[in-house]
């Protein structure tokens, strides 16, 4: 809102009382209603996190003794050391608490705490997913785009039909046959043109702009696997959003004011267009990390998917628990961001 | 639509109707053909496929061998045919995808109905509940409840199933909502009906096309979900199944020793009954609903 129009309704008492105050005074109930809504959702991942963990497992102490004969006072022992014998209301409140200060406890077969094997493992990760998705968003939007404004075309067609086809393509195995491709190489691909795994060649020593070049060279093959999972959601959001802009009166406006199709296009649909697709963005962490995970275990990426993985072989409960714990309180954030977003981009919003 | 041209029974004009356009679609035909392809590959694999052919200990075949010699599709490290396996496969793609769709469907249409109804109280605790799951990432979540349950089909099911049911819900409040508000739901409260008779008898087979659509679109996420998770190992190693073959393959380093035969037909597989899934259901939402049709 400009200075002017702001001054102009201040002059007019009627529209004074209400418009431009009550726009700024309803941000901060606003905002204080998504972050309580934001903290129960927490607070219910706990606790069904704290189902699936600890209350589902009929003796985790059996389960982490299977292959070691233990005598029943060790058993005990155990029990008491974990926790165990507690009452079911009792190990919550303690496994909130631990929660909340950062405690997830200790990995069983790292025997390590599992809050620093996450830390340790989390950059990688960013990496991967903020690479994937700049990259997704980009390619996503300028074909939804394309694909919305001439809807029913050829290009349109093809694009929607590559999209399909890609969505019903298994990320492991789009991984697999990528690696294979890039790492035997075939036809005309040289044999290992792109590393197979890790972050970086092992026992690698050099300058650290070498060392840049070596992740960006190790991490083009998941991200491009990932890319080609997630692009088409993008698409579909954009060009459905264009499609809903098309019959608009403005762009009828633009057109009369003898605006080439290309600017009506640039300057006037895509702008409104945009706003539904950019908070998409960030409520599509879900699906991301779906893929990562996939991604990360084809790759040996060592990140939080290939963690996951790596737990799930033991099975490691309290690291599967504490990656469950850290990858759905990300998309929680997510999830607010969204909403902040949505707010602060659409003025619609703020109307209602 | 005059007299004379509804020759047919009124009651058989909608599905008639709805069987011309569908038979008219390109994709809609290519999906259903796929559809029952399999499903008759994964009825009638019992008739030629035996234990011993499936059995480890028993397997005859070279040690991943190439295709050829009376394996089509070669063999895999103990020397199954990996074409049998592959057949065998669809059965338990299959049942784990449409068991757990089942299960999602029933669950999902319930929560949306109630909601939908009870608009107060119960409705508004019901949509919290599916919202706080909508906010949790699935395939962590699935991973976990697998994990937890430990392997087999039933643990896959009941953790494929926990984490597709959320979107079937949302769809059957919405259009729960638009129904309730016609005026033949008033018109047969005025007569007499109570909520039961409401919710099942009027408001149930208004909201059945859309349930079916949304089955078919969550098979398709179902089965993708299945092979990701026996993928990851959570799958019972001794059972087969597409993504338990693939990795399989992977364990036992089918890439490095060149074994394409092992690794590609699964993977293709899955793409194509994924898609078969698909197609009927966009086929069946583009005739139930116009109007996305564009989207």
């Amino acid at each position: 809102m400009t200075d002017a129009l702001a001054a102009e309704l201040a002059a007019d008492p009627g529209a004074a009382a209400s418009a431009p105050r009550w726009y700024r005074s309803s941000f901060w109930p606003y905002l204080a209603a998504k972050l309580l809504g934001a903290a129960i959702s927490f607070l219910v991942m706990l606790v069904i996190g704290f189902t699936i963990f600890n209350v589902m497992p009929s003796d985790p102490v059996a389960t982490l003794t299977r292959q070691h004969p233990t005598s029943p006072s060790q058993m005990a022992a155990l029990r008491k050391q974990l926790g165990v014998d507690l009452p079911v209301w009792h190990r919550f409140v303690n496994f909130v608490g631990h929660t909340l200060t950062g405690n997830l406890g200790d990995s069983w077969q790292y025997h390590q705490s599992v809050g620093s094997l996450i830390t340790e493992r989390l950059w990688p990760t960013v990496l991967l997913i903020g690479s994937a998705t700049v990259i997704s968003v980009v390619l996503g939007l300028w074909l939804g785009i394309r694909s919305g404004w001439r809807h029913g075309s050829f290009f349109d067609r093809a694009s929607s039909g590559v999209s399909l086809v890609l969505w019903s393509v298994p990320t492991f195995w789009l991984g697999l046959i990528l690696l294979v491709i890039f790492t035997t190489g075939v036809g005309p691909i040289p044999t290992n043109l792109f590393p197979a795994g890790l972050m970086s060649t092992p026992g690698y020593s050099g300058p650290w702009i070498a060392h840049v070049g070596d992740t960006i060279h190790h991490l083009i093959l998941p991200c491009l696997t990932l890319v080609l999972v997630i692009f088409a959601q993008y698409v579909t959001i954009m060009r459905s959003s264009i499609i809903d802009e098309l019959g608009a009166p403005y762009l009828l406006t633009a057109r009369a004011k003898g605006l080439r199709d290309d600017d009506v296009r640039r300057k006037h649909a895509v702008p409104n267009a945009l706003l539904p697709s950019v908070t998409v963005i960030f409520l599509q962490l879900g699906t991301v990390l779906a893929g990562t995970i996939t991604v990360e275990t084809v790759y040996s990426w060592p990140g939080l998917g290939f963690l996951t993985f790596q737990a799930l072989q033991i099975p490691d409960l309290p690291l599967l628990e504490g990656t469950f714990v850290v990858l759905s309180g990300a998309v929680i954030v997510m999830n607010l961001l969204a909403d902040m977003l949505y707010r602060v981009l659409d003025p619609r919003v703020r109307a209602q | 639509m005059t007299a004379v041209a509804t020759a047919a029974p009124p009651r058989l004009d909608g599905p008639r109707r709805f069987a011309r356009q569908f038979f008219r679609m390109p994709t809609a035909i290519a999906g259903l053909t796929i559809l029952v392809l399999f499903a008759v590959l994964a009825l009638t694999a019992p008739l030629y496929i035996h234990a011993s052919d499936l059995d480890v200990t028993k397997a005859t075949g070279g040690q991943m061998a190439a295709p050829g010699h009376g394996y089509l599709l070669g063999t895999d490290q103990p020397g199954r045919s990996v074409l049998l396996l592959l057949i065998w496969g669809t059965r338990e793609s299959l049942a784990i995808g449409l068991l757990a769709t089942l299960l999602a469907m029933v669950v999902g249409s319930a929560v949306g109905l109630l909601a939908g109804h009870y608009q107060r109280f119960v409705g508004r605790a019901l949509m919290h509940v599916t919202d706080w799951f909508i906010a949790l990432p699935s395939l962590p979540l699935a991973i976990s409840l697998a994990a937890v349950l430990g392997q087999g089909a039933t643990s896959l099911t009941i953790a494929i199933a926990v984490t597709s049911w959320t979107s079937t819900a949302r769809l059957v409040r919405a259009q729960t909502l638009a129904v309730e508000a016609r005026p033949f739901i008033e018109r047969a409260r005025a007569l007499g009906a109570g909520n039961v008779q409401i919710m099942v008898r009027h408001v149930l087979p208004n909201v059945a096309p859309l349930i079916l659509v949304s089955s078919t679109l969550t098979v398709a996420g179902a089965i993708l979900s299945e092979a990701t998770l026996t993928f990851l190992g959570l799958g019972n190693p001794t059972d087969v199944s597409w993504g338990t073959m693939i990795n399989q393959a992977l364990t036992t380093s089918a890439v490095s020793r060149g074994a394409w035969w092992y690794y590609l037909p699964p993977g293709i597989a899955i793409v194509i009954v994924v898609l078969g899934f698909t197609m009927t259901g966009r086929a069946v939402e583009h005739i139930l609903n116009p109007r996305m049709a564009n989207r």
